[in-house]
């Protein structure tokens, strides 16, 4: 029970901290190299405690992050879900795969994503981003050993303490 | 832990989502994204959900915040002292730029007085602080400190002390987003200073370049030249400096002149800006006068 509580807590602060970290500012020209946090954190979650994320939890935060930047309502959500059932399908495989592998692997599934903003924004009729818009995928694939590792970290201690 | 269902878990099987689920959740975004862009949903949801969002923006704003404050604990004496003698210089540049304009402004005055115009130049403005939050790197929006509670209403010109900056785009309680004229989706009605020639400049999503892709090719546009807002359109009042020409090329079709230009307001979110209050002149030509009847002359026989 207490063990189950304080993962809970893990989840729900790390994806509050994930929130935080896409609001957050950054100098100008950095901007354009921020890595897509929610999706890095929803894709540890999915790999590791699967039952706790389905699609319809993807879909949820993906509305609450739309809400929060005021973007088309559902773009957010679509792209998660699409995130989230690639992930939940080749689970078993991203595993037990090396760390390396499994850094480009989210740096495909980031790709992905990318691919699936360009669409929905052309429908509604934005114009094409520039090639730096590109980038954040490559900085996402640097940036998941270390949310892999922190957030694996944390859980066996919090395991190790109350076992 | 435990795996919830050990039978299912196979190296190359389905792994508990179906297909089925996916199109569901696929097809309930895809119809809310149609909704929203049909109608503002979104702009309701945000008003209700403004109690979370709203604190949300300020904890997310708390680390840049400390990160300046930090920044301005150690700043030394001599640099300090530095930006106040340079402030002190541009406050007496402005000063005395500001007596000629006194002068100029009541002999305008007086002129409008004599022509009957309606309208005066008295700008009613309202501080704002940013609160400095990233809400897409691709679309330049920033967050004012300020909403519909302090009276802040959606497409209120938002200016800073070198030119116009954006607008408002929407309003919660306490905070109001503003898009950027360098936001891809903005235009701006301007007018180049010295010839008056009108055109609109469009956002690039640069943040230093804002593109004014139709100018006729015989119209006498240079490297330099100052863009102001044109008032065309009854958004922006007329003659606020919003950029300067710094490019001029044929564009691709050879039909027309295309300009790249600088803004003139430092957009790169920092410090307070200003809202203007009154909205500018109402578009379209005046309501007309009643008429009245001819009086006939005195002494005119019937």
């Amino acid at each position: 029970m207490n063990r189950q509580r304080a993962t809970l807590w893990l989840f729900v602060g790390s994806i509050a901290l994930a929130i935080l970290l896409q609001l957050m500012p950054l100098p100008q020209p950095l901007l354009p190299f921020k890595p897509f946090w929610l999706a890095l954190v929803l894709v540890y979650w999915a790999i590791e405690v699967p039952e706790r994320i389905g699609l319809g939890f993807a879909f949820l935060l993906g509305i609450g992050g739309d809400v929060l930047t005021g973007q088309l309502l559902g773009e957010q959500a679509l792209r998660l879900v699409i995130l989230a059932f690639i992930v939940l399908r080749f689970r078993s495989r991203l595993r037990f795969f090396p760390m390396w592998q499994q850094a480009l692997a989210v740096f495909a599934l980031l790709l992905n994503d990318r691919v699936v903003v360009l669409m929905i924004r052309g429908f509604s009729g934005d114009p094409t981003p520039p090639p730096i818009y590109w980038i954040a995928p490559v900085v996402g694939m640097l940036a998941w050993p270390f949310v892999f590792l922190l957030l694996d970290d944390l859980r066996s201690r919090l395991r190790a303490k109350e076992s | 832990m435990a795996l919830a269902h050990p039978d299912k878990v196979q190296l190359f099987g389905e792994g508990g989502v179906s297909t089925l689920r996916l199109i569901v959740y696929l097809t309930i975004a895809m119809v809310l994204m149609v909704v929203d862009r049909r109608g503002d949903h979104l702009g309701s949801l945000r008003g209700f959900a403004s109690i979370v969002v709203e604190p949300l923006y300020r904890v997310a704003a708390l680390p840049a915040d400390a990160a300046r404050a930090g920044r301005m604990a150690i700043v030394t004496q001599s640099q300090l002292a530095d930006e106040n003698r340079e402030l002190r210089e541009a406050l007496l540049l402005a000063q005395a730029r500001l007596n000629r304009m006194a002068a100029l402004s009541a002999q305008n005055e007086r002129l409008r007085e004599l022509l009957d115009a309606q309208g005066d130049l008295g700008l009613g403005v309202q501080l704002a602080h940013l609160i400095d939050v990233d809400l897409d790197p691709f679309r330049h929006r920033v967050v004012l400190a300020l909403g519909s509670r302090q009276g802040v209403v959606i497409g209120q010109p938002v200016l800073d002390a070198h030119g116009v900056m954006g607008q408002i785009v929407e309003v919660l309680p306490n905070t109001a987003v503003a898009m950027l004229v360098t936001d891809p989706t903005h235009a701006i009605p301007v007018m180049i200073e010295r010839t008056g020639l009108r055109t609109i400049a469009y956002g690039t999503g640069a943040i230093d370049r804002l593109q004014l892709p139709n100018i006729p090719i015989s119209a006498d546009v240079r490297t330099g030249d100052v863009l102001v807002t044109s008032g065309l359109g009854g958004r922006f009042p007329v003659g606020f400096p919003v950029g300067e020409i710094g490019d001029v090329s044929n564009d691709e079709s050879g039909m027309f002149a295309a300009a790249i230009a600088r803004p003139a307001a430092a957009l790169n979110r920092s410090g307070e800006v200003l809202l203007l209050q009154d909205l500018p002149q109402p578009m379209g030509p005046p309501l007309p006068v009643p008429v009245q009847p001819p009086v006939a002359p005195p002494g005119a026989r019937q």
